[in-house]
């Protein structure tokens, strides 16, 4: 290892970011952590476009009357809120950003399996992405993120097959950065490196991308029927020509409800090595900790008919996904317990990726239990489709996800970079965000027990407190993702080097100079430890005595 | 990457049992199963016959010409994983059209 004094840690003189510069030397690159940066770009510029949305929603919602937009304009500006935040943003987020950076070098791996089928999923994403906003500009559509026949098909009021095409290309992308994690994780992990020496973020990568591989095609099927059906009249979905509207759910749902899991389980890693880092500790329970991210993965794909106990589904099948959601909690719990007995009697050291990963249980848990609500047929009847729908899985997706997401990127911003960032407005700023977040949508609960339907732009006076206490958190969440935005950027230009390891982790990535070299490691590392090593403080004054 | 390459004469004998199907395809296409069945399952006799067939030739490219047979045994775990997604799939959407006309409203509101 490069011998640096601790004092002053300086960047190394070669790394992957100081080559050469030109566009072509970024827009064809085949270095795994140029394209997770590529992707980086990519995601904020849809997060970015997404939040806008956000903010017209709830600014129209701060008033009782439709006074803002007219209703197929607000129908139009939540649809593109979601499926720019859910294809654009959270599907790719963890993998593609973090998992493409990281996943090589916690491996010991010069790069994934097939380089240029990593640039080629980020064209491919930023193609679907340019086409979906396309469709944006002229006119946008109003069938919710969900595109539901027949507002899809029959009723199609927007270039709504641009969209569709959009979100089909983009889930290709998706597709081939699963197919090279898998491989990658099979095919190339350093001598020594076992299946149960693997850090649990590598777990978490393999569980998502196995329903990657499996569900996205689906979508992507069901994408090209509804294209069928439009174009050739064949009946798929349209009762008139012999379809079934409800089919279209079916089909969609068997591979959104596991989207969901492809949004969160990325994230469950992070909080997974942030909590170990951070509290000094092995994870509590590891192996049970890697096979909840599988066993996740797996009944996640048996649970789908949960999104439809109102639609017509049978009853009969409406109970079976009832039961084997209430599954679900199984393996999650698992996690969260695991990781709340890690940090039991840890050196805890509060920095901000750990602010993040606490976020992340605190409302992980609460969104994950208010789907165990809604999960229950009883209950499911009465506030489906309100807003306490928009409130669980915003829970799941913002506390979860992006919290996740916030969390891997503060934790790691300095390997990436090779600088530090500012501490104190880190940690306000995380503050700003779990406050914002809570103000926003905890009300939304109460609006939706109430009976608030979602998807309208307006609603009556009673409801206007709450919807207030909303808009006003979600400004304040706005505030909270401007700031790391300016801090992080402004880290670029500081001289506050980072060093190998500025957070004392273990984990092949601490081990290599930040920006990492080009090849990541000058030699191919061997691993003789098993994960997450730290030296324990009782074990040393175990002799003192008790 | 080693792959695996049976002997020539396997691909011939392969594909001439395809050709050999594509042809049974073609000559039941013209008996109607319907008349020799008792009521009631005649027509899904007829789709049987037919898929159990494309189902046989789709084993013999999988096996040979895609070279499953002979490969590592992760090729056989991934496919037979998804065909069991794909399974999953079918009967539990299945599941719901089986059941439906089952189900009866009982309309809560009603005077
Ligand atoms: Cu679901």
């Amino acid at each position: 290892m490069t011998s640096q004094h601790e004092s002053a840690p300086a960047l190394p003189e070669k790394h992957y970011l100081s080559g050469a510069w030109s566009p072509q030397d970024w827009l064809l690159t085949k270095d795994h952590k140029r394209i997770g940066i590529l992707y980086l770009v990519g995601i904020s510029i849809f997060f970015a476009l997404g939040g806008l949305m956000a903010v017209l929603i709830r600014m129209e919602l701060a008033t009782p009357s439709g006074d803002l937009m007219p209703a197929d304009v607000y129908n139009r500006v939540f649809t593109m809120h979601g499926v720019l935040m859910v294809f654009f943003f959270l599907i790719p987020s963890i993998p593609a950003v973090l998992g493409n950076f990281l996943l090589p070098i916690m491996i010991g791996a010069k790069d994934l399996a097939f380089p240029k089928i990593n640039l080629l999923s980020w064209y491919i994403y930023m193609i679907g992405g340019a086409m979906t906003f396309y469709g944006l500009l002229v006119g946008g559509i109003d069938t919710g993120w969900t595109f539901y026949t027949p507002l899809s098909s029959g009723y199609a009021t927007g270039p709504v097959l641009t969209v569709a095409v959009g979100v089909f290309i983009a889930g290709f992308s998706s597709i081939l950065t699963g197919l090279n994690f898998i491989v990658t994780i099979h095919r190339m992990r350093a001598p020594g490196l076992t299946w149960f020496r693997l850090p649990l973020f590598v777990w978490g990568h393999y569980a998502t991308s196995i329903i990657q591989i499996l569900g996205t095609p689906v979508v992507a099927i069901t994408i090209l029927l509804v294209g069928a059906e439009r174009l050739f009249h064949i009946g798929v979905f349209d009762p008139k020509i012999g379809g079934d509207p409800i089919l279209f759910q079916h089909l969609f749902w068997f591979y959104s409800h596991p989207a969901v899991y492809i949004m969160i389980l990325p994230s469950m890693g992070v909080v997974s090595e942030i909590i170990a880092a951070f509290s000094r500790k092995k994870v509590f329970g590891y192996k049970f900790v890697a096979f909840a991210s599988i066993g996740i993965a797996v009944l996640g794909f048996l649970v789908w008919g949960h999104h439809m106990f109102t639609s017509g589904q049978s009853l009969y099948a409406g109970a079976v996904f009832s039961f084997i959601t209430m599954l679900v909690a199984v393996p999650s719990a698992i996690k969260v317990f695991n990781w709340t007995a890690t940090l039991y009697k840890g050196a805890i050291a509060w920095d901000t990726p750990l602010l993040y990963a606490l976020g992340f249980i605190g409302l992980f848990t609460i969104g994950g239990l208010t789907g165990v609500m809604l999960g229950t047929l009883g209950f499911d009847l009465h506030v489906h489709d309100t807003y306490f729908v928009v409130a669980h899985f915003h829970y799941v997706m913002v506390g979860g996800a992006i919290l996740g997401f916030l969390g891997g990127l503060h934790y790691w911003w300095p390997k990436i970079t090779g600088k530090l960032y500012n501490e104190f407005w880190s940690k306000i700023s995380a503050g700003i965000i779990f406050i914002g977040f809570n103000l926003t949508f905890f009300p939304q609960f109460i609006l939706g027990y109430l009976g608030m339907p979602r998807r309208y732009h307006s609603y009556p006076e009673e409801f206007q407190v709450l919807n207030i206490l909303s808009s006003a958190g979600a400004s304040i969440l706005g505030i909270g993702f401007v700031i790391p935005v300016i801090y992080l950027l402004a880290s670029l230009a500081n001289k506050r080097y980072a060093g190998n390891n500025p957070w004392g982790a273990v984990g092949l990535e601490w081990q290599i100079p930040s920006p990492p070299p080009t090849e990541n490691f000058e030699t191919p590392p061997v691993v003789t430890d098993e994960p997450y090593t730290y030296p324990q403080p009782d074990e040393k004054e175990a002799p003192v005595g008790v | 990457m080693s792959v695996h390459v049976a002997p020539l004469k396997t691909y011939i004998y392969v594909f001439l049992a395809l050709m050999f199907f594509t042809v049974l395809t073609v000559g039941v296409a013209f008996v109607n199963f319907a008349h020799h069945a008792p009521k009631g399952i005649g027509n899904v006799l007829n789709d049987a016959v037919a898929m159990s067939i494309a189902l046989t030739k789709a084993v013999l490219v999988v096996a040979f010409f895609m070279h499953v047979k002979g490969s590592t045994k992760i090729t056989p775990v991934v496919i037979w994983g998804t065909l069991i997604f794909m399974v999953i799939l079918f009967v539990f959407t299945g599941a719901d059209y089986l059941t439906r006309p089952m189900t009866t409203f009982v309309p809560v509101m009603s005077q």
